[in-house]
């Protein structure tokens, strides 16, 4: 499929879709005109289609330093009557809840919309943690869609709802509902025209400071408001069809009250094991749809609450039965019917609910033992840094440069961040001893030089420095804290799929955009010791870390190259292996271990079709076996 | 592994239900860059065209670092993309070792295709097994075992970067497959360039043609 064709397909049109895509298909249909978002993963791609389509769709889009930038960015224009979409990664939620919170209280005059995507078994996140408490804890709706086509819905309604009752509208998403790709069926588009000479609308905000500055005499009065939007939401809730009951069975002893992705895995296991069981399906899952859901309840001896991450609507289930003094029995993850961590599947599920139903059958298939010898003899394979990837220079070269100034591992605490240098936990590096979230390296370095006696390294990519490492840089600066300080500045947003950040000159609909140094920020916080570094020369990377490591304040080393999967960089020719000259003493396996070397049947193997030419392990083979490349 | 299976699986197999003819299950297994979500976006839209209900679940992020990746499709009346253990009609592989990471999702009835071509991991505590083992151990426990080097396939075709569509021609060789060749055809036109179409056709043939014969 062509992307273009989001904007220009017309309603009844069908597109096999990425649940991300779908997401950008109904924000176009529903008019949008600003959107912004910090890139996170499983959301990314909405940022990385918008980021492509946003001139032909009428949006203004940008990738904003951190999410809470993205949330006031959509909030004002919000504000200013224009509808606004704001996406993130579930642990963008955090840093963007300040502002998030008090939005639920001043309220929107646009649509606004805010798509949050969960991350259940962790495929790339640091924790589970479940965006409905968002919901819970600001007080808005929040919609879940389990499937492509409802996304693309879901959304598109999210802004109609926001609208309709001046409050901020949450989508949640999950890993499995936006990585997954179905047939969407397009529908109608809102026009949004622009009126002036940009692509995009413009607002007009209208002063009420009674409703947008919520100093506390003020606040008080929104937190009314709120309340009262809620409780006409919640009328809505009982009756919208996103709440909607699929039917198997007369038999009514048993049923499910299931969202989201877990709703799929739940239907099929009702549905292909003839398990007789009415399922809720909750699609406008907050305000909790309490009559709707008493209703359900009222035929039910026992009911299974099948969803994924937190117990939520299993305990507001739990709160009706109580309120309504009902006699049911409810299943799910307080009971250790199913698990409380990690996503579900239809495996999972079946196992769960066949705790109380006992209805599988034992039909193992059998295998020879050396099948099962051979599945517990197969080699891992981890995500690696690539070949050619400049932070392997550098965790080669800090490593050495700590070895040479006689230090042990064990005297040298590595504080990572979020990015693809999270990697160099993986030995030979073991680069990454703490780490808590966007930024965190930079505080987690002031704390442990004032907790310890041990050096310090932190690792920053350079858009987490932009997200969220400058404030604590200024700490580390003006607290007199004492420790070595590395951005990995790779040009690029690089583990998400590499967008722009604010250290390129281009941003993120592809225009021309100031560049802001990495170098004159950490000079402005007022670093007395910055360097930036090549990191492909390792003699370079060695001498500059030593001579960090000396020093007794804030050294901050700027470790410059470009990530080797941006396109269009000037191809170098892979290196030479001369096997004649290899002594086999495994340095470039060992202590470099790039993927394009590899050790097979004892020999040492170059894989040329890998290699990138950075002609690293050059510098590390003493023996002249691995020579540079020519053109 | 092995933990668990529905309790009827001739059922869940036949249950698209409405269009049980026309259920099919595809686990695709592999090294991120290999090209794996290509091949499966190519035939779920294909199956879209042919007008089947069709899922899929890919993964994105980290784990495409040169670590192990893999999509699951299934065609028929499916909510959800993740295919059950033991319920995978064809097991499409991309790499040797990752073949034997996908046998969760086999039964006995199992197609399972794979590329003979390892790639070695970099490191890793194990030693690479020998892909002859493989062979022999998949074929003394499943029925159909349908190695093929389709990296020499891609290399005859033009390029080791078209390994993906010699693996999407043999899926089309699977006389239980449900969707024909020239919409997988239609579909790859729609979604790769057209300079590299002929290639392409010439890859997707000699795939089909090393299960056909």
């Amino acid at each position: 499929m062509n992307l273009k064709e989001l904007v220009t397909g017309v309603q009844g049109e069908k597109q096999f879709l990425l649940g991300n895509e779908a997401a950008v298909r109904g924000v176009i249909e529903a008019g949008v005109s600003i959107a912004a978002t910090y890139p996170g993963t499983p959301s990314s791609e909405i940022g990385n289609v918008l980021s492509v389509l946003a001139k032909d769709a009428n949006i203004y889009f940008e990738f904003s330093t951190n999410e809470k930038v993205a949330m006031e960015v959509a909030a004002t224009a919000a504000a200013s009557g224009l509808r606004s979409f704001t996406f993130m990664k579930h642990v963008g939620m955090n840093v963007a809840s300040d502002s998030f919170m008090t939005t639920a209280y001043s309220g929107v005059r646009g649509g606004m919309v805010i798509l949050s995507a969960d991350d259940p078994s962790l495929f790339s996140s640091q924790n589970e943690q479940d965006t409905r408490n968002y919901a819970r804890l600001a007080n808005v709706p929040v919609l879940e869609p389990s499937n492509c086509q409802e996304v693309k819905d879901m959304v598109k309604y999210a802004f109609d709802l926001s609208e309709q009752f001046g409050i901020p509208v949450i989508v949640r998403t999950t890993t499995r509902v936006s990585h997954m790709r179905g047939v969407v069926e397009f529908g109608d588009v809102k026009d949004n025209s622009s009126n002036n000479e940009n692509h995009w609308k413009r607002g007009h905000f209208d002063k009420d400071p009674s409703k947008f500055v919520p100093v506390p005499a003020f606040a008080g009065e929104m937190h009314v408001r709120l309340w009262d939007k809620m409780h006409k939401i919640e009328e809505i809730t009982n009756k919208s069809d996103l709440n909607k009951e699929i039917s198997f069975d007369d038999d009514k002893k048993y049923g499910v009250i299931s969202s989201s992705s877990a709703y799929n895995y739940a239907h099929d296991v009702v549905k292909f094991n003839d398990l007789n069981m009415d399922i809720l399906k909750l699609g406008f899952s907050y305000p909790f749809p309490k009559e709707k859901v008493a209703e359900f309840l009222s035929d039910l001896d026992e009911v299974f609450v099948v969803e994924e991450v937190d117990p939520i609507a299993e305990r507001d289930t739990l709160a009706i039965i109580g309120e309504k003094n009902l006699n049911v029995v409810v299943h799910g993850k307080l009971d250790g019917t199913f698990p409380l961590y990690h996503e579900f599947n239809s495996d999972v599920v079946a196992d769960g609910i066949n705790k109380i139903l006992n209805f599988k059958q034992d039909t193992s298939l059998a295998y020879s033992s050396s099948l099962e010898e051979l599945s517990a003899e197969i080699p891992s394979r981890a995500p690696v840094l690539c070949a050619g990837c400049p932070h392997r220079a550098m965790y080669y070269g800090i490593n050495k440069a700590i070895e040479e100034l006689g230090l042990k591992t064990s005297d040298v605490i590595f504080a990572s961040d979020i990015g693809c240098y999270t990697l160099g936990i993986n030995p030979p590096y073991n680069a990454a001893d703490y780490l808590l979230s966007m930024g965190s390296s930079v505080g987690d370095g002031c704390g442990f030089s004032v907790s310890t006696d041990q050096k310090v390294a932190s690792f920053i990519g350079d858009s987490t420095f932009f997200h969220s490492g400058i404030s604590p840089l200024i700490n580390a600066v003006h607290n007199k804290h004492n420790f070595v300080l590395t951005v990995l500045d790779n040009r690029i947003t690089a583990m998400t799929g590499g967008q722009p950040n604010p250290g390129i000159p281009i941003d993120g609909m592809g225009d021309e955009a100031p560049e802001i140094s990495v170098r004159k920020l950490a000079l402005a916080c007022g670093c007395d010791y910055v360097r930036v570094i090549n990191p492909f020369n390792l003699e370079q990377v060695i001498k500059t870390y030593k001579e960090a490591f000396e020093r007794d304040d804030t050294a901050v080393i700027i470790s410059k190259a470009p990530c080797t999967l941006i396109k269009g960089l000037a191809k170098k020719p892979p290196v030479t292996f001369i096997e004649s000259n290899c002594n086999n003493c495994d340095k470039c396996v060992s202590e470099l271990a790039c993927p394009a070397i590899s050790k097979i049947n004892g020999k040492i193997t170059l894989d040329a079709s890998q290699c990138d030419g950075c002609n690293v392990c050059i510098q590390v083979c003493r023996y002249g076996a691995l020579q540079a490349g020519r053109e | 592994m092995y933990v668990f299976k529905f309790a009827d699986m001739e059922r869940y197999r036949q249950a698209g239900s409405e269009k049980m003819d026309n259920h099919y299950n595809i686990y695709i297994c592999g090294v991120g860059g290999q090209g794996i979500i290509k091949t499966s976006t190519i035939i779920g839209e294909a199956a879209m065209n042919q007008g089947l209900d069709v899922v899929m679940s890919e993964i994105h992020g980290m784990s495409q670092r040169g670590g192990s990746v893999s999509t699951e499709l299934k065609i028929g009346g499916y909510n959800s993309s993740i295919i059950p253990n033991e319920g995978a009609d064809m097991l499409l592989s991309f790499e040797p070792i990752e073949t034997i990471r996908g046998l969760d999702k086999v039964n006995s009835e199992t197609k399972i295709v794979f590329n003979t071509h390892p790639i070695v991991p970099s490191s890793s505590d194990k030693a690479y097994p020998s892909v002859d083992a493989i062979t022999k151990t998949l074929k003394e426990n499943f029925k159909h075992v349908l190695p093929i080097d389709g990296t020499q396939l891609a290399i005859e075709a033009g390029s080791v970067l078209a390994l993906n569509m010699v693996l999407l021609g043999a899926v089309t060789a699977d006389d239980n497959f449900p969707l024909s060749k020239e919409s997988v055809i239609e579909a790859m036109k729609n979604n790769l360039k057209p300079k590299f179409h002929e290639m392409n056709l010439k890859a997707i043939e000699s795939g089909y043609k090393s299960i056909k014969g």
